[in-house]
């Protein structure tokens, strides 16, 4: 297997990559009528007017990803995925107080 | 290989309905999924779960895997049958990409010829898949940055035809300050295209191991650091492990136990750094000998008046 040299090609994506609707859709595996809808929803916030100049900051990867998973291992539709990460995120950020509390 | 029982993984029995194993499945994946669950090893266990739920919920791969089931037990040597696969139809979509990579040999050496279709779906010239893996690091990886080689199991085809999972091992830069949870892209060492077509991406996610002592909260760090009650109220200078070295910390006087003190830029690398944050926990010693006894006992009369549970008696009018 061909082994580039890494050091040059790896960027963190959280806080060095920007992704259009279509790249986003290929990097998290998912259409772009799922992007789409997941934006309707309110679980991606990309800055541009509409679909064609959406730009999507790096952390979306992640959300998206985490949507399409739950959305396939619960079986839900995004509707429901996005009231899920509502609640998976006020839980996340109820849990962070609870640490810096020393409390866990 | 191991032969994999399903039905024991999701606890049902063999005979059992397609709702009573929808049913299964679904109270094990709310106990167990990653992203909700916070059970030891609740990724390991989801993944064989969401793989027997691939093949139990689905009728057609259900009786396909019943009919080897037949003949072997679980965590019986397996080899699959000559001509396996051949003799099966499999109707509608069967994996989303990357899916099916993520199963076990066993899974791959069943229905790892399905998820060709679903590549082979793509148009000639278009760009490959991107792939996505999981690494895990050191906190001081990320602290100071490291070189790290990874295993990727990565699908290919046998000299039959059947898809095998194969090691490939990838050098990675791990970038000081990266952050758990935060992703690195490696381009071009995703999934091949074919008609020249660029490769797709590879994207690590990055998760740490967990540690003894160290919390972390994005680019913060916390400790939970035992003070001995003297320091705790005369003041102190104590040395401090940070995961990239020890530091002397000034603990002031009449320190409270739950006190934080911040030690500025010393959590994760970064424009700007994180902090770290002592966690002051005091730490009585036993009255085990008499001067100590003795001493417990000069301090109760120095202090006639300390009632530690002041603020438990606001009146609950």
């Amino acid at each position: 297997m061909n082994q580039a040299p890494f050091s040059a090609t790896c960027v963190v994506v959280e806080e060095e990559v920007s992704f259009s609707l279509e790249q986003l859709a290929q990097a998290s595996g998912a259409d772009a009528e799922q992007v789409i809808v997941l934006v309707q929803e309110g679980v991606l916030t990309p800055s541009g007017s509409g679909p064609q100049d959406w730009q999507f900051q790096g952390p979306s990867l992640r959300r998206a990803r985490q949507a399409l998973r739950l959305a396939r291992d619960f079986e839900l539709g995004l509707p429901g995925v996005a009231l899920m990460m509502d609640l998976l995120d006020e839980i996340e950020a109820l849990r962070v107080r609870l640490r810096q509390a020393g409390l866990r | 290989m191991e032969f994999k029982d399903y039905y024991a993984t999701l606890g049902v029995e063999r005979n059992a309905t397609q709702d009573d194993i929808k049913h299964a499945y679904r109270k094990l994946a709310r106990k167990y999924h990653p992203d909700v669950s916070k059970e030891a090893n609740a990724e390991e266990r989801f993944k064989e779960v969401g793989e027997a739920y691939k093949v139990l919920g689905d009728p057609e791969k259900r009786a396909a895997y019943d009919d080897v089931g037949q003949r072997f037990r679980g965590g019986q040597e397996f080899h699959p049958p000559p001509g396996w696969g051949s003799g099966f139809e499999f109707s509608g979509r069967d994996f989303g990409p990357g899916e099916a990579e993520q199963f076990s040999e066993f899974f791959q050496s069943l229905f790892g010829h399905l998820g060709r279709g679903a590549r082979g779906r793509a148009q000639g010239g278009r760009h490959g898949e991107d792939h996505h893996a999981r690494v895990v690091i050191d906190l001081v990886d990320a602290y100071r940055g490291a070189q790290r080689t990874i295993s990727l199991r990565v699908p290919a085809l046998d000299a039959e035809g059947h898809i095998v999972l194969q090691e490939r091992q990838l050098d990675v830069a791990i970038p000081k300050g990266i952050r758990e949870g935060q992703h690195l892209r490696l381009a071009g060492q995703g999934g091949a295209a074919d008609g020249g077509a660029p490769a797709g991406d590879l994207y690590l996610e990055i998760a740490f191991r967990p540690h003894p002592y160290f919390r972390v909260d994005g680019a913060d760090i916390y400790l939970d650091l035992p003070l001995a009650p003297w320091e705790a109220a005369l003041g102190a200078t104590v040395t401090v492990p940070t995961p990239d070295g020890h530091v002397q910390l000034t603990v002031p006087t009449a320190s409270a136990s739950g006190r934080r003190l911040r030690l500025r830029g010393k959590g994760l690398p970064g424009n700007p750094p994180g902090n770290m944050y002592a966690v002051l926990r005091i730490a009585a010693p036993a009255p085990d000998t008499a001067a100590a006894k003795e001493a417990y006992e000069a301090l109760a009369r120095a202090y006639p008046n300390f009632n530690p549970r002041q603020t438990l008696e606001r009146t609950s009018q």
